[in-house]
């Protein structure tokens, strides 16, 4: 019987292993010989550029000017590597203030710390569901309620009347920022993934703009780099959803052919044309659309633009996790007797959206490369300030150097994305017993 | 058939009543009647006050709308055009039209290199060894966690790093020892290799000059695609009638290729190319591809071969190993089984998802703006700067592009219905 456990000894081992993968036969014997010798001399080449020839640091002149002379030496042999030294702040952070760069490091990590906690399944479970939480959480929304509405009046009075109203304006911010926290305190406990999400985007949004708890203020107009990329994509994303789920049901809607209808042409119109003519329109057609006077800040209409082109995309994503959930479900809600959107929310959707979650990351790694487009439309993300960054004169001719940099970080985002996804994909094929 | 006609499982329950719609809240048909009104009232609503406020700021900014523009005279320098084009006297519509052109020039011929750079690397990834599997792995990897405007600015700024006219390099001269003596000893006469020239002034390519002679060897190849059509359709005809193939390939070897060269022969067979050549500080002669098509077809493909070899890969993989042995053991040939068995069904699988992938190509060719290329995108742009005409301007790149990706599906759609499984 031992012999049957254990494979013969010529099956297994490295030698063999070799022999099966890699010279299985003269043809693949060929492709390897071929391919060792093509990758060594690419890589070796690469390793004297990079590396060995590079030229990691540059003398600066009394006005702080780098002097590049022997960067442009060494160009076709060895890397410029200090151009990322000088330049790295900028590229990161864009000209948001030098010395309040600590925020968007700070808001990178939070992005960074949002999407990993996305991954922990514990999170996205249903909380502390008792009517104690749910009252904490509707004061609080009461509360932020209640100032929007003392502002309304406020404005009314000013433009309509030209009369101040004698309201407690500072009080009311006061209880506006407590019940900010009490409602996210209580989604955190009835709902802790929409909890850290609404929290974490809240804070995020605290951090860049300031002018409360004592961090100073600083303007759209002075964001830039990598926490633009982070805030286009991710706060793109939150806001489509809802959206998307909204215009899936009613594609998929039997009982409203006029709805249907509408989010057809709404998703097919838009996943008929390329980004940057939503883009465009975003940044040339929207401040047409506004009443004169009101000014959309650039940031916030390609945020608007990525949220509807977003939308359309994922509401198709969704739309494919309703049809493959079979119609014995829908059956048995109806059966059951309950109301469309009892049966909506708590039969169809918790399984549908499982199904899609793979697809969902994919799309989203999509959304945060096209996030690179705001370039054309001139707003300073990521990629658009390894521009700005090569623009200096000193280091025009170092691009290829900024280029790899940047590729390095998109990479880092989108490779971490789509293992993730990818192994979603395999747990739910296993799950489904394929 | 009458039979089955009388039936009872067969003929129609009879249809529930008609009832009239109550008004009524209670009534499901009422209330979604009323959401509807609802909805679209608001919808409306929204429309109608953007095209309010858009209508007043054109009013308060003096810009005309329509689009009459279309007929004045465009001004703008075009680099690249298919179509004869003076900027001093050519319209706006004339301009765009060009964009148009380019547009479909630098997509169609994307689509077909990123099918066939896709397909190869999509079976790389499949190979049996595995230094190719992991090295195309990588590839598609890589591919598809960068952002496409990144690839193409990065391939944009490497074709202006290539030396100028007067020291551009030969194609020939690029490849090392011994590949570069094979490729001489084989081209050499045609001063083909050496005539290919790459330069930050564009690429430049032998071109062959047409000559009446090339007239008749295309007609002879016409001619020879005609006959091996109709020797395939015999072939069918024979082999369902016999069970007996009539051997295809050395027919269409005959008269695809055997046929023209022949006539090519024929006329002593001329071969006159033209070759680009240095004079002063630019050259004559030869075809042109600048380096902003150059950098963005290269992007494009590339970029999309990433994921068409991921369609292809999972193709493939779909068509179970069960299929091959049953084929096999039928007695069809490796060929044959490829052909009839596997391939029908691969496409199947990857025809919805190559199609999206076009849409992609196409509407990715926008990108086009940002390195300078003139697509549709890139002068609509400029029209809109100059005229001021916003909406029409996007109007404009919007209906091209819906235009487009709609010919496309349509034509994928066909081509689906055509290769589906025909079903219960």
């Amino acid at each position: 019987m031992s012999d049957r456990t254990q494979p013969p000894a010529g099956l297994v081992g490295p030698i063999p292993w070799l022999r099966k993968n890699l010279f299985g036969s003269w043809i693949s014997t060929a492709i390897t010989l071929l391919l060792i010798y093509l990758i060594a001399k690419i890589v070796i080449a690469l390793f004297a550029w990079g590396v060995v020839n590079a030229i990691w640091r540059v003398p600066y002149n009394q006005n702080g000017i780098a002097q590049t002379a022997i960067c442009q030496d060494a160009k076709g042999l060895g890397a410029c590597w200090a151009v990322i030294g000088d330049k790295y702040r900028l590229i990161l952070f864009g000209r948001f203030p030098y010395d309040e760069q600590w925020r968007p490091a700070i808001v990178v990590v939070l992005f960074v710390a949002l999407f990993v906690l996305s991954t922990i399944k514990a999170v996205w479970r249903k909380g502390i569901v008792s009517p104690a939480v749910r009252y904490i959480a509707l004061a609080g929304a009461g509360l932020i309620l209640l100032d929007n509405l003392a502002g309304l009046l406020e404005t009314i009075a000013a433009v309509g009347f030209g009369q101040h109203l004698p309201l407690p304006f500072d009080l009311l911010a006061i209880l506006n920022t407590v019940g900010k926290c009490l409602l996210i305190a209580g989604l955190l406990l009835l709902w802790p993934a929409i909890g850290v999400w609404v929290g974490t985007l809240a804070l995020i949004l605290v951090l860049m703009f300031g002018g409360i708890l004592g961090l100073a203020p600083v303007a759209v107009d002075y964001w830039g780099g990598l926490p633009i990329t982070l805030i286009l994509a991710t706060f793109g994303l939150a806001f489509a959803f809802p959206i998307a789920v909204l215009v899936a049901l009613g594609r998929r809607s039997t009982q409203l052919p006029a709805v249907k209808m509408l989010c057809v042409v709404y998703v097919e119109l838009i996943r008929g044309v390329p980004l940057i003519s939503v883009l465009f329109m975003a940044s040339v057609m929207f401040p047409l659309f506004m009443p004169p006077g009101i000014n959309v800040d650039k940031l916030l209409r390609a945020q608007i633009a990525v949220i509807l082109f977003a939308a359309a995309y994922l509401a198709e994503v969704v739309r494919g996790g309703l049809q493959a959930l079979p119609k014995g479900q829908t059956e048995a809600a109806d059966a059951m007797g309950l109301s469309y959107w009892q049966k909506t929310a708590f039969i169809i959707l918790p399984q549908a959206l499982r199904l899609v979650i793979p697809p969902l990351v994919n799309t989203f790694i999509g959304f945060f490369k096209d996030t690179s487009l705001v370039l054309i439309i001139g707003l300073f993300d990521l990629l658009t300030m390894g521009k700005i960054a090569l623009s200096d004169p000193p280091w025009q001719s170092f691009s290829t150097e900024v280029y790899i940099t940047l590729a390095a970080i998109y990479i880092v985002f989108c490779y971490g994305m789509s293992r993730y996804s990818r192994g979603l994909e395999q747990e739910l094929n296993k799950a489904r017993g394929r | 058939m009458s039979a089955t006609a009388a039936d009872p499982r067969v003929t129609a329950a009879r249809k529930a009543p008609k009832r009239r719609m109550r008004v009524s809240w209670s009534d499901p048909r009422f209330r979604a009647l009323v959401w509807q009104f609802i909805i679209l009232g608001i919808v409306g609503g929204i429309v109608w006050y953007l095209v309010f406020n858009t209508n007043k700021n054109l009013a308060a900014r003096h810009i005309a709308t329509g689009f009459a523009f279309l007929h004045r005279v465009a001004g703008i320098p075009i680099g690249e055009s298919m179509i004869s084009y003076e900027p001093s006297v050519d319209t706006y519509g004339r301009a765009l039209w060009i964009g148009v052109l380019n547009t479909l020039k630098v997509a169609g011929i994307g689509m077909v290199l990123a099918t066939i750079l896709g397909t190869l690397i999509g079976i790389g990834r499949l190979s049996g060894n595995w230094l190719m599997a992991k090295l195309t792995g990588f590839y598609v990897e890589v591919m598809r966690d960068i952002p496409l405007l990144l690839q193409l600015l990065f391939w944009y700024t490497a074709l202006q790093g290539l030396p100028a006219p007067r020291q551009a390099w030969r194609v020939a001269e690029l490849m090392d020892g011994a590949t570069f003596h094979l490729f001489h000893e084989t081209f050499a006469n045609w001063q083909f290799g050496s005539g290919m020239l790459l330069s930050n002034r564009g690429s430049r390519i032998p071109i062959l000059n047409w000559e009446p002679a090339d007239n008749w060897i295309l007609a002879a190849f016409v001619v020879g695609a005609i006959g091996t059509f109709l020797w395939n359709g015999h072939a069918n005809r024979r082999q369902e009638a016999t069970g007996i193939r009539p051997k295809v390939w050395p027919v269409a070897f005959g008269l695809l290729l055997v046929l023209p060269l022949a006539v090519w022969a024929g006329f002593g067979a001329p071969l006159n190319f033209e070759i680009p050549t240095l004079r002063g500080f630019n050259f004559q002669g030869g075809g042109t591809i600048s380096p902003e098509y150059f950098a963005l077809l290269l992007g494009l493909v590339l970029y999309t071969a990433g994921y068409i070899a991921e369609i292809v890969r999972s193709g493939i993989q779909a068509v179970a190993q069960g299929q091959w042995e049953a084929a096999g053991a039928l007695g069809l040939r490796r060929g044959a089984i490829l052909r009839h068995i596997v391939l029908p069904q691969a496409l199947r699988v990857v025809i919805p998802p190559m199609t999206s992938q076009y849409l992609n190509l196409t509407k990715n060719s926008s990108l086009a703006v940002a390195i300078g290329y003139q697509d549709v995108v890139s002068i609509a742009n400029t029209t809109l700067n100059q005229t001021g005409q916003a909406v029409e301007g996007i109007a404009v790149i919007m209906a091209v592009f819906l235009t487009i990706s709609l010919s496309i599906s349509l034509f994928m759609n066909w081509y689906n219905a055509h290769i589906a499984l025909v079903g219960r």
